[in-house]
């Protein structure tokens, strides 16, 4: 599909929507389908001047603060830390959710939300530059941290500063260090990026957003960072004040009865406990009752339903971007080319056939999988089977077709030997197929390699621990970047909410490698001057419109060749009290409204 | 504690007719008179058998998925039912029984012989052999196991791979780590035997009547010492092949589709209330194996102890 | 004999350096690295992860980390968790009381059904109740943790809703309200592992009973007239405690880090999920601490089981 043809069809859709034929939320829910995300979305009809019709509607219906009794929410992965800035993982990131809070969260329909913030800045109230070079947030007045000090623009200029310096080793550094962010009064900070970018609500906002406060800060910067005592016993602007910490195990929170929302919050105390497994917090919440909300339940959903008929919960499914995928590498991965295996300038032998690729592409039964495996939470990838015709091109077919496989392989000469295995001058069609230990995946990884066998491939199948999987350890052979293997399969997490630093993980140059102590982010090592050309274009574009038809574009071609197999998209999904009301929004964390939750009587 | 004279008047064997009984033989007769044992071992007999040859009567294969047939229970079709993907358990269960049998049996044997020779001579030798081989059991004892599996692993599978194939490589591997971390507990229990022993009158007199330490240990230090030794090897075989589905939850060992007991059970474990009969068979193959081996055990014991009137 | 105690104790300290070294070698070649979500998150460039590193000295040779660890703990500095930002020490005496009530009371259970069942067994070999006491003895180590405890929890807690299975380690209640709540979420943890272990420790009493049950002085002791009591208790038991005590030595030290499942599946926050947890995350300092104390106690706890060998069986002497 041209780039042109891709441009002017969104250009149609935004115009659906300004003039009401096409509602928000299916404009929305398009752009996610066609491999965009929901903040991007919105900012594009934002930045076309599409009226912000419809906010964040709050459903909360207490009309006192406190009384609710205690809150018991169950992570089976227990933060560790509590400073946001230093988070390794959502865990953390909620952790410290509870006290902190940014200037902005992300809703889940893709609308910013002012916290912190007093409005949330537009171009119409000239608060933000038409390019979006710089944005001015007015802060909320009256704001109290919780050892009763004013909260001000001081803290969020020294949030950032803090974060982006690179001696404090913040993993939020990537948000702030092309940012400058400046006092203009008590209540007003300008933010300056360096580089024109339609996508400004990334720093202050959302999980990398949360403020930290200056006057407890402001003697641990860079190295002293990490001894901060406020680390462990944080002091916030959030609705719950800090009570007690156990890392990995506990953390516990009481009501903020100075919290600058009126009637907020519902209940007297909080307690995240944390360790365990999915299943078992699962039964916590939906069978015993004794806890009221449990996260990410990656259980099979047969399970689930089955633990929900007790009438104690209900499994809460939210639609985010995460995808989980195949990817099929395009290096070598068995032999060594100047001493490293799966080399960027290797090229794998089999399956750089695109007959093979298009086949594997076939042996997906995504149905099966949704349906005896994932149910809710995995729903068959809408991303490429019942997209928008106008936004992918007619190459990329997804069925599931064993036969129509086997048929493929046959024509382009691979012929079955009497093992039931293909091969092809002296090559077996044999891969290894990697993976993270989690029992849908492994069921998922057995379902795919019954299909493969018919069609006359060899799966062998590999499971690694997740916390090898997914390290980055230089000496380890098993990560998913080294990728020393043939067909390997994970979820890709789309938690930030612009898709650009998702995309650049096609770009031939950041090939993983050793040069580079395999971060680079082309984990496929997949090489294509188009996709190349189409980035390099999309980094720089100003025009919103464009540059989302660029990504769209760069989807299609990364997908088209089969260098990635979507396999299902994975919404989030959580475990509620029957009685509890939490809003959730996949493009922020859990408890980006904490403040809201209450129990129905 | 073992000791040196007999309890009760010792029944004539049957030899006092004239006829010539090796102790072999001796053994094996007495054995048989063990009912319990005798029983046992024909069952594990059995066990091994049906694993062995199984397969190639029962031919369904292991991986056959049938989305229909989720969760059955036993039946005709399936005599051990189906798990959740609907494959059949009791192909299963004939396939992966060959690994765990094997697994369980053969790290048994490694911690039994390592534990026994470590023990047998740091409980012989006093000072700084004794000392020396209790710190290096000390050493493995304070070894955290899984950075130690995570290492073994990372080292050495892909030269085992290379050198005698995935499956056996994974085999090896798998054996090795899990007899090699089980041998401590047996070294100091023959350690604690040998100590009180070799102090007692008989092993005096036969030292005394010239016997080599050698000797003394083989015929009659040793022979006393082994009742800790059985009860320990019936446990390491129960434990063994649990660890082994333990290695697999963490990515080591056996690939995840291959249906050994231990992960079957594993596997079963979230569908304990609706389908119970996924975790009843592994659950009960396992203890059956155990109590087999416990049974013939007992009866090795009794047949070579000269006191038990048999 | 207090010769001999000395010299182990003496011999004790380089032997645990030994093992220190060991430890930290192994933890040192470990696949694994403490810094992966850093590298995972796209948003982290990589000269962020790289730097940590530095910081925590994890790029230098093992001998030097080595020296710098053991140094740090001459001073009492247990070091500083990579993930947690957090003293070690602190660590674990946060969740130190949780491990001894819970781990300990389970293998005080263990020991207080394992010794009358194996005595009164061995008493009656191949009686009903040897039978029985064998069976449960063989269900009992033959289970696997990880089921029992889901069975523990699918009776007790979802189809009775009897007890609850989340341990939470602060409960606001006071009183004897306190204690109550406290004792009905360590029922089953403390069951499913004492039961576990309680299973090959029957089968050991057992047998050591039986070797000994079968001597000639326990037939005069028998003969005198003493009572049967008397006899089991003041003759029999005190030689059969040797195996006994090599086992529980050999126990000890696990309440310090051994029950890795059973804390896993009711999340009680001991040092056994402290440590797992540590180690998923190759958390070193940790890992180091926790394994390092848990040495002392290996060294320790054989050194008092050969101490007391010699107190049961005078004959048995160390030259």
């Amino acid at each position: 599909m041209q780039l042109s043809d891709i441009e002017s069809g969104l250009r149609r859709e935004i115009e659906a929507v300004k003039s009401g034929k096409l509602s928000r939320r299916d404009f929305i829910h398009q752009m996610v389908l066609a491999g965009l995300t929901a903040p991007m979305a919105a900012q594009l009809l934002m930045h076309a001047g599409v009226a912000h019709a419809q906010q964040y509607k709050s459903a909360y219906k207490p009309s006192k603060r406190g009384g609710g009794g205690p809150l018991r929410v169950l992570w089976w992965q227990g933060p560790t830390l509590l400073n946001p800035h230093f988070a390794t993982g959502t865990k953390d990131q909620e952790g410290s959710r509870i006290f902190y809070e940014p200037l902005a969260a992300w809703d889940t329909d893709g609308n910013l939300v002012p916290i912190l913030a007093a409005e949330v800045p537009s171009v119409a109230n000239k608060t933000v530059a038409p390019d979006g070079k710089w944005v001015i947030w007015k802060l909320k007045q009256g704001v109290k941290w919780h050892d009763g000090k004013a909260f001000t623009a001081d803290d969020v200029v020294f949030t950032a500063a803090f974060a982006a310096d690179p001696a404090s080793a913040a993993v939020t550094i990537a948000t702030y260090k092309d940012v400058k962010v400046t006092k203009v009064d008590t209540y007003t900070v300008r933010v300056e990026n360096s580089r024109a970018s339609p996508f400004w609500a990334d720093p202050l906002v959302g999980t990398a957003g949360m403020i930290i406060p200056k006057h407890l800060f402001e003697a641990y910067v860079g190295a002293k960072s990490r001894e901060a005592p406020t680390n462990l016993k944080p002091v916030g602007t959030g609705p719950y004040k800090f009570v007690d910490f156990k890392p990995g195990d506990m953390v516990r929170g009481a009501i903020n009865t100075d919290y600058h929302e009126p009637n907020r919050p519902f209940f007297d105390s909080i307690e995240m406990k944390g360790g365990g497994d999915a299943v078992s917090a699962a039964r916590a919440v939906l069978q015993t009752g004794e806890f009221d909300y449990a996260w990410n339940l990656q259980v099979e959903d047969e399970v689930l339903k089955r633990l929900e008929t007790g009438g104690k919960g209900k499994t809460t499914i939210t639609v985010g971007g995460n995808i989980e995928f195949i990817q099929l590498n395009s290096a070598d991965p068995w032999t060594e080319t100047e001493g490293e295996r799966a080399h960027p300038k290797s090229r794998h032998p089999i399956l750089n056939d695109p007959a093979v690729r298009s086949a594997m592409s076939m042996l997906v039964d995504k149905q099966s999988i949704q349906n005896f495996i994932y149910g809710r939470t995995g729903i068959a990838t809408a991303n490429f089977l019942n997209n928008p015709s106008r936004f992918v091109s007619k190459n990329a077919k997804y069925e599931f077709n064993p036969d129509k496989a086997a048929a493929t392989l046959e024509a382009a000469g691979w012929k079955k030997g009497s093992d039931g295995v293909r091969s092809k001058d002296g090559k077996r069609l044999k891969f290894v197929f990697q993976t993270s230990i989690n029992a849908p995946r492994q069921k998922t990884q057995q379902i795919i390699k019954q299909a493969a066998q018919k069609a006359g491939i060899d799966l062998e199948l590999k499971s690694v621990a997740a916390s090898v999987f997914f390290s980055s350890d230089v000496a380890n052979p098993d990560t998913y970047t080294k990728f020393f293997c043939d067909v390997q399969m994970y979820t890709t997490t789309m938690t930030q909410p612009d898709p650009e630093l998702f995309m650049n993980q096609f770009v031939s140059t950041n090939a993983s490698s050793k040069a580079n102590k395999w971060q680079g982010r082309n984990i496929t090592r997949w090489v294509n001057a188009e996709y190349d050309a189409t980035h390099q274009a999309a980094e720089s574009e100003q025009d919103p419109v464009k540059r989302a038809a660029m990504f769209v574009k760069m989807n299609d071609l990364a997908v088209g060749d089969y260098t990635v197999i979507p396999v299902v998209a994975r919404p989030r999904v959580a475990g509620m009290a029957s009685k509890l009301n939490a809003p959730l929004s996949a493009w922020d964390n859990d408890l980006w409204m904490l403040r809201d939750w209450y129990r129905e009587a | 504690m073992a000791g040196s004279t007999h309890a009760s008047p010792i029944d004539k064997p049957a030899s006092s007719t004239g006829r010539k009984q090796s102790p072999g033989s001796e053994a094996w007769r007495r054995f048989r008179r063990h009912k319990l044992a005798l029983v046992s071992a024909v069952i594990l007999v059995l066990i091994a058998l049906s694993v062995l040859l199984g397969p190639l009567i029962w031919t369904i294969p292991i991986n056959d998925i049938d989305f229909s047939a989720r969760l059955a229970g036993p039946s005709i079709k399936h005599p051990m039912g189906t798990d959740d993907l609907g494959q059949d358990l009791l192909a299963r269960m004939l396939y992966g029984g060959r690994i765990s049998l094997a697994v369980g049996l053969a790290a048994m044997v490694i911690a039994i012989l390592v534990g026994v020779l470590v023990g047998a001579i740091a409980g012989m030798s006093r000072g700084w052999v004794d000392a020396f081989l209790m710190w290096l059991t000390d050493l493995f004892l304070s070894l955290p196991q899984l950075p130690l599996l995570l290492l073994i692993f990372y080292l050495f599978n892909d030269a085992l791979k290379k050198w005698v194939g995935p499956e056996t490589g994974v085999f090896i591997l798998v054996v090795a780590v899990i007899g090699g971390l089980r041998w401590m507990p047996v070294a100091r229990l023959v350690r604690a035997q040998f100590l009180s022993l070799r102090e007692k009158e008989f092993v005096e007199a036969a030292r005394a009547l010239g016997a080599s330490p050698t000797r003394q240990v083989l015929k009659h230090i040793l022979p006393n010492a082994m009742g800790p030794v059985i009860v320990a090897a019936t446990i390491d075989v129960a434990a063994a092949i649990i660890a082994e589905s333990t290695l697999s939850f963490l990515g080591l060992g056996f690939p995840p589709d291959i249906p050994t007991w231990g992960r079957i059970l594993f596997d079963a474990k979230d569908h304990l209330d609706i389908a119970p009969h996924w975790a009843l068979f592994p659950g009960l193959m396992i203890f059956i194996t155990v109590l087999t081996i416990n049974y013939i055990g007992d009866g090795l014991r009794d047949a070579f102890d000269p006191r038990r009137v048999l | 004999m207090s010769q001999y105690i000395l010299r182990r104790l003496l011999i004790a300290i380089p032997s645990l350096l030994g093992i220190s070294l060991a430890l930290f070698t192994v933890l040192a070649l470990a696949p694994g690295d403490p810094f992966g979500e850093l590298a995972a998150n796209p948003n982290v460039p990589p000269e962020v992860a790289a730097e940590l590193r530095r910081k925590f000295g994890m790029d230098d040779p093992v001998l030097v980390r080595y020296w710098s660890w053991f140094t740090a703990m001459l001073q009492g500095s247990w070091g500083f968790s990579f993930v947690s930002r957090m003293d070690v020490d602190q660590l674990i005496l946060q969740r130190l009381p949780t491990t001894l009530v819970v781990i300990g009371s389970s293998q005080l259970l263990a020991l207080a059904i394992a010794l009358p069942v194996g005595i009164y067994a061995a008493t009656r070999p191949y009686s009903i109740f040897d039978q029985i006491a064998n069976t449960l003895a063989f269900i009992g180590f033959s289970l696997p943790t990880f089921f029992t405890g889901i069975l523990l929890i699918l009776l007790f807690s979802i189809t009775l809703d009897w007890l609850p299975f989340v341990y939470r380690a602060d409960i606001a209640e006071t009183g004897w309200r306190f204690y109550w709540e406290h004792f009905k979420q360590m029922i089953m943890p403390v069951t499913v592992l004492g039961l576990f272990q309680a299973g090959s420790w029957t089968r050991y009493v057992r047998s050591a009973v039986l070797d000994v049950i079968r001597l000639d002085y326990v037939t005069t002791a028998r003969s005198k007239g003493l009572a049967e009591r008397v006899v089991i208790g003041k003759h029999v038991v005190r030689n059969a405690l040797i195996p006994v005590v090599t086992l529980v030595a050999l126990q000890m030290p696990a309440i310090f880090g051994g029950a890795i499942v059973t804390e896993q599946i009711f999340r009680v926050p001991g040092i056994g999920s402290l440590l797992i947890s540590a180690m998923l995350a190759n958390d070193t300092p940790v890992i180091m601490a926790v394994t390092f104390v848990f040495s002392i106690l290996v060294v320790f706890c054989n050194l008092l089981a050969d101490v007391i060998y010699g107190w049961l069986d005078p004959r048995i002497s160390y030259r």
